[in-house]
């Protein structure tokens, strides 16, 4: 239990768009008697975060803090919780999810209805808005986990706290968009995008048979690392006056089998799409990456979106994708239900999840974490945030 | 003339083979099965897989009028609860959320609009306390000393580069919005005790 003396936390602050800073906080209460309380030992700042820190999120409000990629230690529990006690190193879903709802009960926990008031179209994620559900997220000492018997897991004590954390979403982000791709052996996988998902999203192709997987991107240090990490093809689009045509003409003009959009709202590569989107807020996002994967598929073909977009409309070029008789298949990843593979294939040492890590930045200087990543300085690819309680 | 796909019905040959692969990725090929796939079927149900124990959770208390969707028919049993709406944006955010369905673009538009009046509001009410905003500090701008902003630019192939020089403007012109706003004030305030 808290006592007096720890009233009070230091958390990240959102100040509105493109400012942050570290405030002290109420250490979060049990409010409901399936809650429990983590002290927060390692969070990440996620790339769709960054919709939010650049207000392109609506019910953004001053004064949230952020943060669905967290794990930490049991602080307290309330008076139902049965499957965690004081003490425990857990993982936590960046979903907040009830269990046995309609969508629940069928495993879509992403989609759980009994958790946002705020939106039915979307579950509760921490740390994300008002949008999804008005959590306080785990950018901070201490962070509320509603569901306590439900989303949280114990994590394996053969796993790091830098590997833990990216399977709170990254990992099973990027591995959800290649199971959603519905991959057969052979298949030719195209990524948009070589951050963290993008980059889980490549490697994990591979598991489900992909013969050859191409990673697009328009940062160097970035594809260097998908070559590295995925073991990919890699294209710079800005070096390709048309990344389309490109794709079609090494595929020998048929298009890929798969497409995976593991960009989301802020793709550049069209300066119109991105100021519309990401500057003036006139779209959900800019839909430049899902554009081309809808014209880089081959007819017949299966588009995967696990980027991220808000619930605003955007210009996606639906005839093409119509005409072509394209699957589309997306959604927020459930994230408990890739754990149990996920972790087989981490202990196998198929890849080490840490290996994209490039940063540890202590939460007093989150802003200029949040500055780095948002500005792509310092060949940053995945900043973790460590709380000075950690 | 050569006919070749896909103008002809075989799959050109785009990949090594599987042995090639296996040999040269680690895990290649260990969910080719869908059924090691965990999102393999997209729907599969069984609440007795979650760890809940109620069918239906208990309801988290409502310490005031929780803001929700029209789409809604109830309060859901959790919900989070930072930042009660208040102010101006409290108000056009509660309406947006009684008056229009997550489906009407005006729902949207309004919470957007709602955040930017959030920004406002909260930037003039920090100046009335110890802490008042600092933009300098809150980007976090010292990092393009720190984390070498120039190097991390200069001769890279960068699409962002095209437009991050709108970045500043996007933060400074509330505040020089809210200045222009101020002396704006001032003056008219001048004016009318001019004329006393």
């Amino acid at each position: 239990m808290s006592t007096a003396l720890e009233a009070n936390m230091h958390a990240m602050v959102y100040r509105g768009p493109y400012r942050v800073r570290v405030e002290k906080k109420d250490i979060p209460k049990v409010e409901h008697p399936n809650d429990a309380i983590v002290r927060v030992t390692r969070a990440a700042i996620c790339g769709s975060d960054l919709h939010l820190y650049h207000g392109m999120m609506p019910d953004t409000r001053v004064g949230m803090t952020f943060g669905h990629e967290f794990i930490g230690v049991v602080h307290e529990v309330g008076p139902s919780v049965e499957t965690l006690s004081v003490g425990d190193r857990v993982m936590v879903p960046f979903n907040v999810f009830c269990g046995t709802c309609y969508f629940c009960a069928r495993g879509l926990y992403s989609n759980c209805h009994n958790v946002n008031p705020n939106a039915t179209a979307v579950g509760g994620i921490y740390g994300y808005s008002h949008t999804c559900g008005g959590y306080d997220g785990g950018q901070a000492e201490y962070v509320r986990v509603p569901f306590a018997d439900v989303g949280p897991g114990l994590i394996p004590d053969w796993m790091d706290d830098d590997d833990a954390v990216l399977f709170t979403d990254a990992l099973p982000t990027g591995y959800f968009g290649a199971q959603l791709g519905d991959i057969v052996e052979g298949d030719v996988v195209v990524v948009y995008g070589s951050g963290p998902v993008g980059l889980f999203a490549a490697r994990s192709a591979w598991l489900m048979g992909a013969g050859r997987v191409i990673v697009v991107d328009h940062l160097d240090y970035r594809l260097e690392k998908a070559r590295e990490f995925a073991h990919a093809e890699t294209l710079n689009f800005t070096q390709h006056d048309d990344v389309v045509r490109h794709l079609k003409h090494v595929t020998e003009g048929l298009g890929s089998d798969v497409v995976i959009d593991a960009v989301g709202a802020e793709a550049d590569g069209n300066l119109t799409q991105h100021v519309t989107s990401a500057k003036l807020k006139l779209q959900g996002g800019s839909p430049v990456a899902l554009n081309w994967a809808i014209d880089t598929v081959r007819k017949g073909g299966t588009v995967a979106v696990v980027g991220a977009y808000g619930p605003l409309f955007s210009a996606v070029k639906f005839g093409d994708a119509m005409n072509k008789g394209l699957t589309l298949r997306m959604n927020q990843c459930p994230v408990k239900r890739q754990w149990p593979r996920l972790f087989e294939h981490v202990r196998n040492g198929y890849f080490k999840p840490s290996d994209i890590v490039t940063h540890h930045v202590p939460l007093e200087d989150i802003a200029e974490g949040y500055h780095m990543f948002s500005a792509k300085l310092d060949n940053c690819i995945k900043p973790l945030v460590v709380p000075s309680a950690a | 003339m050569t006919y070749a796909p896909p103008y002809t019905p075989h799959k050109p040959q785009l990949s090594p083979d599987r042995d090639q692969l296996r040999a040269s990725i680690p895990g290649w090929g260990a969910d080719l099965d869908p059924a090691d796939r965990p999102a393999v079927p997209r729907e599969r149900f069984d609440p007795s897989l979650t760890g809940a124990h109620w069918e239906y959770p208990d309801q988290q208390p409502e310490k005031w009028p929780r803001e929700r969707s029209v789409e809604h028919t109830q309060l859901t049993p959790v919900f989070g609860t930072t930042c009660p709406p208040k102010g101006l944006s409290g108000a056009i955010r509660k309406y947006a959320y009684a008056k229009y369905s997550e489906g009407q673009a005006a729902h949207w538009l309004l919470l957007m609009a709602g955040d930017r009046v959030d920004e406002l509001e909260s930037a003039m009410r920090s100046f009335l306390t110890l802490r008042p905003d600092n933009p300098i500090t809150q980007t976090g701008v010292i990092a393009e000393v720190k984390r070498h902003g120039l190097r991390s630019r200069l001769g890279q192939h960068r699409a962002d580069l095209k437009h991050q020089w709108m970045d500043p403007i996007i933060v400074g012109a509330p505040w020089a919005a809210a200045a222009t706003g101020v002396a704006g004030a001032y003056k008219v305030a001048k004016n009318v005790a001019g004329r006393r």
